[in-house]
């Protein structure tokens, strides 16, 4: 018999029939009877004290059921660093100070949408505007604007990681490099704006309708701001039009919704605009980045240091994360014998920058990435050959941080040196660049503070052998449930199409700590995959009676087929087992849980994804502009569950990762985002999508379902990079500041020539 | 602002609203009519998760006045599938995995529709071109060309 009979097949997502027809009901489509519609009130200072808001005028208007502001709150300072006080710093309506451009002030719920913007022009908010302060560097001064009476200059956290000897690790160097870098901010731009409908109850009961990354974490800060009981708070995302770590805070819409529907009994809905989303919603964190880098001759890495000064903007939000996943990454995927990582998160008048999609690792990414290869150059290497001679391998251990388990990067650099092989000589001003990466599967830290396990499943069998299957994790379009069917299917020994899943529901649905952080292959497919394996133990108890193998472990559910491992032909229906299993249990179905914690798996996660990038480009020398013509990627994400998701994941991950690259961009004026629409914030468009191509590198990680480990979020790390190096490898010119746009190619160009011009006159 | 006659006839099914002027295209076919298969990523016209079929010819319905659409013709993606059968666009996304949040997929599937409906043979630059207007934050485009060039190539007949 096949070793899977799911597993490593290409199985398209199972809600696709609900998504093509335009069934699919995302809490944006949630209409309600008796449904209000709100909106909410915004900061149009980046730094102001609050003296008076008068709502009156706003009451008065016809149509106008409610308008609250931070004064109808608990007052509650909340983040989701809850096991950490001074981290929990921000309101969601602010009663006292607003501190950056778009953080809500109050909201109104009314009969339309109309009503209630008119009504937002007759809140009356008399605001004392105060200094502000805009980049970190300018922030971490002494004397600079304080935004948080906590935070001395404004630092919010700070990180250090060490290991090695560093400073005699550079006394060894035969090479040493220092860089700046400028990584840039950027925005997740889900399709669906954050949403909210939210129905208060009578009873006191709340239910929520988001679209959402962890319906979990969104139960528990909601009650916990509003004063409700946990389980007296529902929250329902059953479809999610993308996240990319914009949706697994509180957000302005469930909060808002939710206090103006405690106040009226109705329901109200929240749609962000996109100018709000841009607005209001968190960012990619921008970093300043100083990099020194120590090398042998022979390219041999001894000794790195790295700085980081991020833009935290006003709240701590996901940051804090952010902060160490960067300086973690800096050093990945690579032995360094010597590393030293100090970060600082520093409050700022701008939005509050948090997690998206590669959380640090990709800022991380495209500075290490390009400053290897101006190492490379300046030693006269190759850059496959200075990778590889670095490359982490199996059961290498960072040290004090974190232990490798599966790692298939030196296979990955083959094939990459491979494909450039085959590319030939390239046409002028063409390049190839690389780079390598590296990502966690999921995180170990536990700074929400949940007693729960980190992931949980659970499994019905009903009598005609339908499974319903309970999880936790979050589909946002990821396919996390077309994963999770597919664990379950093969563990169970049955097909895809006989997996109900049920998800997104606090009600109904164990906890899972939601869809970030690259958890839920490895976290909630081992918690499914262990509630498989416990219902096939009750369903092979009753077979045994039949087969009469020595030992019920001799039994075996393959493909709806329970059998003698020995003697797969001899067998049973497992539809034929499980009525008889039912009838036995006094008519109650299987019932199996699941659920999975790492433990004793080091400070950050309990399996790494590897996987090395090449982008093909070419650049106009007369207009800077850049033309993505191929992107390949060898990716180690252990086991392959299902290849479909993985190529999808893997364009998905390079487009987004591309626009951070060279086109998005968040640029700001006195903390106002210049460009809050889809004309001006550039994402890329199908015309400017290259050829991709994806070779999987299988390895088999211990610690996963199935071997199976990350295959999302890591792809996200790549492509600034490689593209960076691109660049570098057509030009001769490398760009340090996020994104390469044609501007900053044509001044680099022209610096360049002036240079050689200077020097052919001196 | 007083309400005004719209005649409209969506999917192939005829309705008379009366509705304010101010009124979008998307509002009526999503609030009034309950079409919410349409979805509203902008509201300016830059990412046509919108996309309807107005008379046969691709329209952003955020940027269309209902009451200029007065007497045409809209398709939906709730009316490519006829009944149970799907189109064959609608199958070789399924296949081809050109969906993923599956907030963009309406109005993606509207425009590579009506260029289909134009032109039976397009080249890969002229599908790319025809979706350049749709925003896909998840695919990255390449799985959504696939499965439109599939339909092209003639692996996916309409289902008789």
């Amino acid at each position: 018999m096949k070793k899977y009979t799911v597993i490593n097949t290409p199985v398209p997502n199972i809600d696709g029939i609900a998504k093509i027809t335009g069934r699919a009901e995302y809490a944006f489509d949630i209409k309600l009877p008796n449904m209000l519609h709100g909106k909410i009130l915004r900061s149009l200072y980046p730094h102001a004290k609050i003296l008076n808001i008068d709502t009156k005028k706003a009451e008065g208007l016809t149509g106008v059921k409610a308008v609250v502001t931070g004064k109808d709150t608990l007052g509650v300072k909340q983040g989701i660093w809850r096991r950490f006080k001074e981290l929990c710093d921000e309101e969601i309506l602010a009663r006292n100070k607003v501190r950056y451009i778009g953080e809500p002030v109050a909201a109104v719920a009314a009969v339309d949408e109309d009503t209630a913007e008119e009504a937002l022009d007759l809140i009356e908010v008399e605001y004392e505007p105060l200094p502000g302060v805009f980049e970190p560097l300018e922030a971490i001064k002494e004397g600079a604007p304080q935004l948080h009476e906590h935070a001395e200059r404004n630092i919010n956290v700070t990180r250090h990681i060490e290991w090695g000897d560093v400073d005699e690790g550079f006394k060894g160097a035969d090479h040493i490099r220092e860089d700046w870098f400028r990584c840039s901010s950027q925005h997740h731009v889900c399709l669906e704006t954050h949403n909210a409908v939210a129905s208060f109850t009578p009873d006191g009961k709340l239910t929520v309708w988001t679209s959402t990354q962890s319906h979990y974490y969104i139960q528990v800060l909601l009650s916990w701001v509003l004063g409700l009981r946990e389980n007296d708070v529902r929250v329902i995302s059953r479809y999610t039009g993308g996240g990319f770590g914009s949706k697994f805070e509180l957000d302005s819409a469930q909060f808002c919704s939710s206090l103006l529907s405690m106040k009226l009994f109705r329901p109200v809905k929240i749609v962000l605009t996109r100018e709000e989303e841009f607005m209001a919603t968190k960012r990619r964190t921008p970093m300043f980045y100083y990099l020194r880098s120590g090398v042998k001759k022979d390219g041999s890495f001894v000794a790195k240091e790295a700085r980081v000064f991020t833009e935290g903007g006003a709240y701590t939000s996901m940051g804090a994360t952010a902060l160490y996943l960067t300086g973690f990454f800096q050093s990945f995927p690579y032995v360094w014998p010597s590393y030293r990582y100090d970060g600082y998160r520093v409050y700022t008048n701008t939005a509050p920058s948090s997690a998206m999609r590669g959380f640090g690792a990709p800022q991380a990414t495209f500075t290490a990435e390009t400053q290897i290869d101006l190492i490379a150059n300046d030693l006269g290497i190759d850059p496959i050959a200075i990778r590889r001679k670095n490359a982490m391998y199996p059961g290498y251990e960072v040290p004090g941080q974190a232990k490798i388990q599966s790692c298939g990067l030196s296979q990955c650099l083959d094939k990459i040196e491979e494909w450039i092989k085959s590319r030939g000589k390239l046409a002028p001003n063409r390049g190839i660049g690389i780079a390598a990466y590296g990502f966690m599967s999921g995180g170990i830290f536990n700074w929400f503070d949940t007693p729960y396990a980190f992931s949980s499943a659970s499994i019905k069998i009903n009598i005609d052998g339908k499974v319903d299957l309970y999880v936790g994790s979050q589909d946002m379009g990821q396919g996390s449930n077309t994963t999770m069917a597919m664990i379950c299917a093969e563990e169970l020994g049955v097909r895809v199409e006989d997996i109900r899943i049920h998800m997104g529901d606090t009600d109904n649905c164990p906890v899972d700590l939601g869809a970030w952080g690259s958890r839920e292959t490895l976290m909630q497919g081992n918690a499914v995959k262990m509630a498989a394996a416990e219902a096939k133990r009750q369903i092979i108890e009753f077979a045994a009676a039949k087969l009469s193998p020595n030992i019920v472990y001799d039994l075996d559910i393959k493909d709806r087929w329970v059998h003698l491992i020995g003697r797969p032909e001899r067998g049973l229906s497992y539809f034929d087992v499980v009525k008889e299993a039912i009838r036995g249990k006094d008519g109650q179905p299987i019932i199996a849980r699941g659920h999975y914690t790492p433990h004793r798996k080091g400070m950050i996660s309990p399996a790494y994804s590897f996987g090395v990038q090449a982008v093909e480009a070419d650049v106009d020398p007369d207009t800077g502009k850049i033309t993505l013509k191929n992107c390949v990627t060898a990716h180690d994400c252990g086991q392959v569950i299902n290849p479909l998701g993985v190529e999808g994941q893997l364009e998905g991950a390079m487009a987004m990762a591309a626009g951070y690259g060279f086109t998005e961009d968040l640029p700001m004026d006195e903390g106002k985002i210049l460009n809050p629409n889809l004309v001006d914030y550039k994402v890329l468009r199908a015309t400017e999508m290259p050829e991709t191509k994806v070779m999987a590198v299988e390895t088999y990680e211990p610690e996963g379902p199935f071997g199976a480990k990350e295959a999302g979020e890591g792809l996200t790390n790549p492509t600034a990079g490689a593209l960076g190096n691109a660049v570098f490898h057509a030009t001769g010119l490398s760009i340090k500041n996020l994104p390469i746009t044609p501007e900053k190619v044509l001044e680099a160009l022209r610096e360049k020539n002036n240079k050689k011009r200077r020097a052919r006159r001196a | 602002m007083e309400k005004q006659l719209l005649r409209l006839t969506v999917n192939n099914e005829y309705h008379e609203l009366y509705i304010k002027p101010k009124k979008l295209l998307v509002e009526v076919l999503r609030d009034e009519l309950g079409l919410t298969g349409t979805k509203r990523g902008c509201n300016t016209g830059a990412c046509c998760a919108c996309t309807v079929l107005l008379n046969g010819v691709t329209a952003k319905s955020c940027s269309v006045l209902a009451v200029q659409a007065d007497g045409a013709e809209v398709t939906t993606v709730e009316g490519l599938a006829d009944g149970g059968k799907l189109s064959p666009l609608q199958r070789s996304f399924l296949d081809h995995g050109a969906y993923q949040c599956g907030f963009c997929t309406s109005g993606m599937l509207m425009s590579a529709t009506a260029l289909l409906n134009e032109n039976k043979n397009p080249k890969k630059e002229q599908i790319k071109e025809a979706i350049h207007g749709n925003i896909c934050r998840c695919t990255g485009y390449n799985s959504i060309i696939r499965a439109i060039k599939a339909v092209v190539e003639g692996r996916y007949k309409e289902e008789k």
